[in-house]
């Protein structure tokens, strides 16, 4: 059975390329525009990973991961975290957020497949 | 995609062939979009005399060209009898005015030679290779070569 | 198209709207210190350019991006204060951030001194800002750092500031076995021990062990005695641990980047077991011994190639009901997204086109009823009035899908007039009104050029310079508004100044000097502010670097009324002028004048004819060899048989028994064309002749007529320059200069 992923990011080419190399690894990818949206999407789709853009409008990726780690559906669910450069500081933050891992931007398809596979089954 | 090479199969080319005066000739099939009657044309001001004007094909202005006119030979009033051939040369669309149209053939591309080395100018430029089919010999038209050019027009 | 083609298509598409919210956002700071909201949404547009550049390998665009976003973040976490001279330097960065994407976008990096200066300038703001605060932002440490590099193309991988990995290609083919080295393997011995935290983020330690085995073979034992009595287990607690034995050609830092995600989260340690390695590990025992001990109830052996379930930490709260959404921090009617489509402007078009087909085909099919003589009572024809009204209705709300704010245009300006008022040395205050005025996307797409023009032309020539206005009592600041309205079914854009107002003196010096005007001509203020539209007109008195290129506003003129509009320029002294053109809202159809030239039907274009008269016979006068005037009321215009401007015959027949249509064209000067006959007004549907053939002297485009014919349509401007042979420029001048 096809893994889903959900792609959360407000940049329509990181989306558009996120999802390039997650299909061609053999993943079903839903994506959400923001935070708010995210969340929306969530009321109706149960992905196997999460991958989150940090900066984003109407709300962040911190607060998103926050939001989908409250609700006890999404406690185990891994979220991996977007992040420009490799930044200590946001890492931290986001993993405090409870990020499960992150994905340096720019990324390899292999990069990101090797990401997903070290939080997800 | 006016290189013959990429939809052969097997190394044969369909062309379609049609009559000016004495002479056959020939275009590739995969060039050709459709085969309607004559309809008269809207001349145009100042063009070449080969350009017979403008028709109306289907919304889009399609120019007329006079093959026989480009292509120096006798050149005769249209009549109910003759045929456009409309043509994709290059990504815009012509209409080649000829006098009938007269076989679809089937030609190895061995059976195709080049040109023979005349010095004349229409041949050259406009002729892409000769076959000889039934003892007949057919010249192909280099489609995307018999346009005007867009530069000739400050001249 | 390439896939990768396709995304970086999007990410310019992509970047000019970051770039357009971008100059929203800063003009925004410009006008007041602005809310965080809109400091972080310039920050946003700064970081996705960033990033999406990067993932294609624009490292000159990265590295200037980074420093922006550097200086927006210290902004946005009040580290760097806003000021005036701030939010001017990020307009300006933002002007050369757009010039780099558009370099980008052309295949080169463009990478001039501009951008490291302007990268330099950043620096400073950064550092300025933070060294009243602490250095220790890692961010502006890390551009500092990256200054140091110079500002050059490098291809992608080499040095990247951002770590590129290797070029990103779609194949994702993934290594199964250990990566191969030249190096033989080493035995590793790691010890791992999540702590609870290891948990709470969704790691997973079957998970980070079977990656491990990707590496290489591996021992893995499970150090489960730890585990208390099932009574008193806290199942959020951790409670086991592991050590494995890898035999691996690796580098540690491959083995800890497995460990990445979990690093803090865990106690790990990592060492060389010695230089003999086991030779085979018993891995599928090992793992399955690992996922029993931590499956609950104990389960049998599972092919490790099987995903094991991710089931740690084991919820105790069974009932898993649906996610709610989670209260989001803001308004929720902000955040739903709007209700747009986006469709691929082609199918528009397209469909645009049919329906022009149905105009044209419904008038087709009118003609023919008119035609075999039935009563324009009778069922047929009132059907026919029904799908007319019909047809233009659906025109009309098709056209309006097209339509477009003019607002795209305008954004481009503000740009414009600060890089003008730098070259100048004035000082330019640009308003505009109406941006969202709605105009055909082919008309949009034509109005930049001229608005550019009569904007440099308005900061140029319109303003004095800032000691000139305080000399005349006014603000330092000169204004340049520029506004769009719909007037009379068509678009009027008008650009004013609030400057000196044309120097009619120095205008009419100019134009006798040039033998544009006869010396003693007594002309009106308007027509001596209109001078200025004649070829070959400038009053800079030398090629100005600004307003124009050499080219004067002769050029805008032709272009717009190539476009069938209208320009004119009101002027009063002291108070500044104002340029008003005016365009039609579409440039699908037109609204023509069906004539008879010389036994072929064609269209003139309405907007270029004056009157149409039929000429009495003495009104009809030679000059010259071959010239011919007509007299209209107390001036002469040249006369123009259009059959034999275009060549269609050689000799014109009588005028005098014949329509003249009086036209105005791009200078004012007008001519009066004879034509064989009228047919009448109507809308026409314009049909590119370039589209399959090229241009034709004389001729603007086509059209499709009722009786399925093609017409051309005549181009007024060319007919009247295109003089048949004989007619001398020297009789034309003299004639356009009599008027």
């Amino acid at each position: 059975m096809k893994q889903t992923i959900l792609t959360v990011d407000d940049s329509r080419t990181m989306r558009d390329m996120l999802r390039l190399a997650l299909v061609a690894a053999g993943y079903r990818v839903i994506e959400a525009i923001d935070g708010v949206d995210g969340l929306q999407v969530l009321t109706g789709e149960k992905p196997d990973v999460i991958i989150t853009d940090i900066n984003m409008p109407n709300l962040d990726g911190f607060g998103f991961i926050e939001a989908v780690r409250k609700d006890v559906a999404w406690r185990g669910t891994p979220i991996l975290v977007l992040t420009t450069e490799s930044d200590a500081e946001k890492k931290a933050r986001a993993r405090d957020a409870g990020a499960t891992g992150w994905i340096v931007k720019p990324f390899s398809p292999d990069k990101l497949v090797q990401a997903i596979r070290r939080v997800a089954a | 995609m006016t290189d013959p090479v990429e939809h052969c199969v097997n190394d044969i080319f369909e062309m379609i062939s049609f009559r000016i005066g004495e002479q056959e000739f020939c275009v590739d099939i995969m060039a050709v979009r459709e085969i309607r009657g004559w309809a008269p044309a809207t001349p145009l001001p100042q063009t070449p005399s080969y350009m017979r004007g403008v028709i109306n094909l289907r919304g889009a202005v399609l120019p007329i060209l006079d093959l026989a006119a480009r292509l120096e030979l006798p050149s005769s009033e249209p009549s109910a009898r003759s045929v456009i051939i409309v043509i994709d040369a290059g990504g815009r669309l012509v209409g080649l005015l000829v006098d009938a149209v007269s076989d679809i053939l089937s030609v190895s591309r061995d059976a195709i030679q080049p040109p023979p080395d005349i010095a004349c100018d229409p041949v050259r430029n406009f002729i892409r290779g000769l076959m000889s089919v039934d003892g007949r010999m057919i010249s192909q038209i280099a489609v995307e070569r018999i346009l005007p050019e867009v530069e000739t027009l400050a001249a | 198209m390439d896939e990768m083609e396709a995304i970086k298509a999007t990410f310019f598409q992509e970047c000019e709207e970051l770039l357009a919210d971008l100059e929203v956002g800063l003009l925004a700071m410009q006008a007041g210190p602005a809310d965080g909201e809109t400091v972080n949404a310039v920050f946003r547009a700064v970081h996705s350019i960033k990033g999406g550049a990067g993932a294609f390998g624009f490292e000159g665009l990265v590295r200037f991006a980074h420093v922006f976003e550097t200086l927006m973040d210290g902004l946005r976490s009040g580290k760097i204060e806003q000021s005036s001279d701030l939010v001017a330097a990020l307009l300006r960065a933002a002007d050369l951030l757009a010039d780099l994407v558009e370099a980008a976008r052309g295949g080169a990096e463009a990478e001039d001194d501009r951008t490291g200066a302007m990268a330099a300038e950043l620096q400073v703001l950064i550092e300025g800002g933070e060294s009243a605060g602490s250095m220790s932002a890692p961010a502006a440490g890390e551009a500092a750092g990256e200054l140091d590099a110079p500002f050059s193309f490098q291809p992608l991988g080499a040095s990247s500031p951002c770590e590129a990995e290797a070029p990103f290609t779609p194949l994702a083919v993934l290594p199964l076995d250990g990566p191969a080295g030249d190096a033989g393997p080493v035995a590793w011995s790691i010890a791992f021990r999540p702590r609870a935290s290891l948990f709470h983020n969704g790691n997973e330690p079957a998970l980070i062990l079977r990656e491990l085995e990707r590496l290489g073979p591996a021992t893995i034992t499970l150090d489960a005695s730890s585990v208390p009595p099932l009574a008193s287990l806290d199942p959020e607690a951790s409670w086991l641990s592991w050590e494995i034995l890898l035999t691996a050609s690796c580098e540690e830092t491959e083995i800890r980047e497995v460990f990445e995600f979990v690093d803090g989260d865990c106690d790990l340690s990592i060492s060389r077991a010695g230089e003999d390695a086991p030779a085979e590990a018993d891995t599928d025992a090992a793992f399955a011994a690992l996922l029993a001990s931590i499956q609950d109830p104990p389960a049998a052996a599972v092919d490790p190639d099987v995903a094991p379930p991710v089931m740690a930490p084991p919820v105790v709260a069974a009932p898993v009901s649906r996610p709610v959404v989670a209260k989001a921090s803001t308004d929720p009617q902000v955040a739903a997204p709007q209700a747009t489509i986006r469709v691929d402007p082609e199918r528009i078009d397209r469909l645009i086109d049919l329906v022009g087909e149905l105009v044209i085909n419904q008038a087709m099919l009118a003609q023919r009823v008119m035609e075999s003589g039935l009563s324009p009572s009778s069922a047929v024809s009132v059907g026919l009035d029904d799908l007319e009204q019909l047809t233009r209705e659906i025109q009309e709300s098709v056209m309006a899908i097209r339509a477009q704010p003019v607002k795209s245009v305008f954004q481009r300006m503000p740009r414009l007039v600060r890089e003008t008022a730098a070259m100048t040395g004035k000082q330019v205050r640009l308003v505009t009104d109406g941006e969202n005025t709605e105009v055909d996307k082919t008309v949009i797409e034509r109005l930049a050029e001229p608005i550019t023009h009569m904007i440099r032309n308005a900061i140029d020539h319109g303003l004095e310079t800032p000691e000139a206005r305080i000399a005349a009592g006014k603000n330092p600041e000169g204004m340049v508004r520029l506004a769009a309205l719909h007037r009379g079914g068509r678009i009027v854009i008008e650009v004013a100044d609030d400057g000196a107002g044309i120097n009619r003196r120095k205008v009419l010096a100019i134009a006798t000097d040039r033998d544009l005007v006869a010396a003693d001509a007594q002309l009106s203020d308007e027509e001596i502010d209109n001078l200025i539209f004649l070829p070959g007109f400038s009053t800079a008195t030398q090629v100005s670097d600004v307003s124009g290129r050499g080219v004067g506003m002769d050029v805008v003129r032709r272009s717009i009324q190539a476009l069938g509009g209208r320009i004119s320029i009101a002027s009063r002294p002291g108070e500044g002028s104002t340029f008003t053109l005016s365009l039609p809202l579409t440039l699908a159809v037109l609204d023509g004048m069906v004539i008879d030239v010389a036994g072929h039907t064609m269209v003139a274009p309405l907007s270029a004819i004056v009157e149409s008269l039929r000429p009495k016979p003495e009104d009809v006068r030679r000059l010259g060899p071959t010239g011919m005037v007509l007299a209209v009321r107390d001036t002469h215009v040249p006369l123009l048989d259009i059959g034999c401007v275009l060549g269609f015959r050689t000799e014109a027949p009588p005028a005098s028994d014949r329509v003249v249509l009086l036209v105005e064209a791009e200078d004012g000067s007008r001519a009066a064309l004879v034509a064989d006959g009228i047919h009448g007004q109507r809308q026409v549907v314009i049909k590119s002749l370039e589209a399959n053939y090229r241009q034709v002297p004389g001729i603007a485009a086509a059209t499709i007529l009722g009786d399925g014919r093609v017409a051309l349509i005549l181009d007024v401007d060319a007919v009247m320059t295109l003089r048949p042979p004989g007619a001398s420029r020297a009789a034309e001048s003299t004639l356009i200069a009599a008027e």
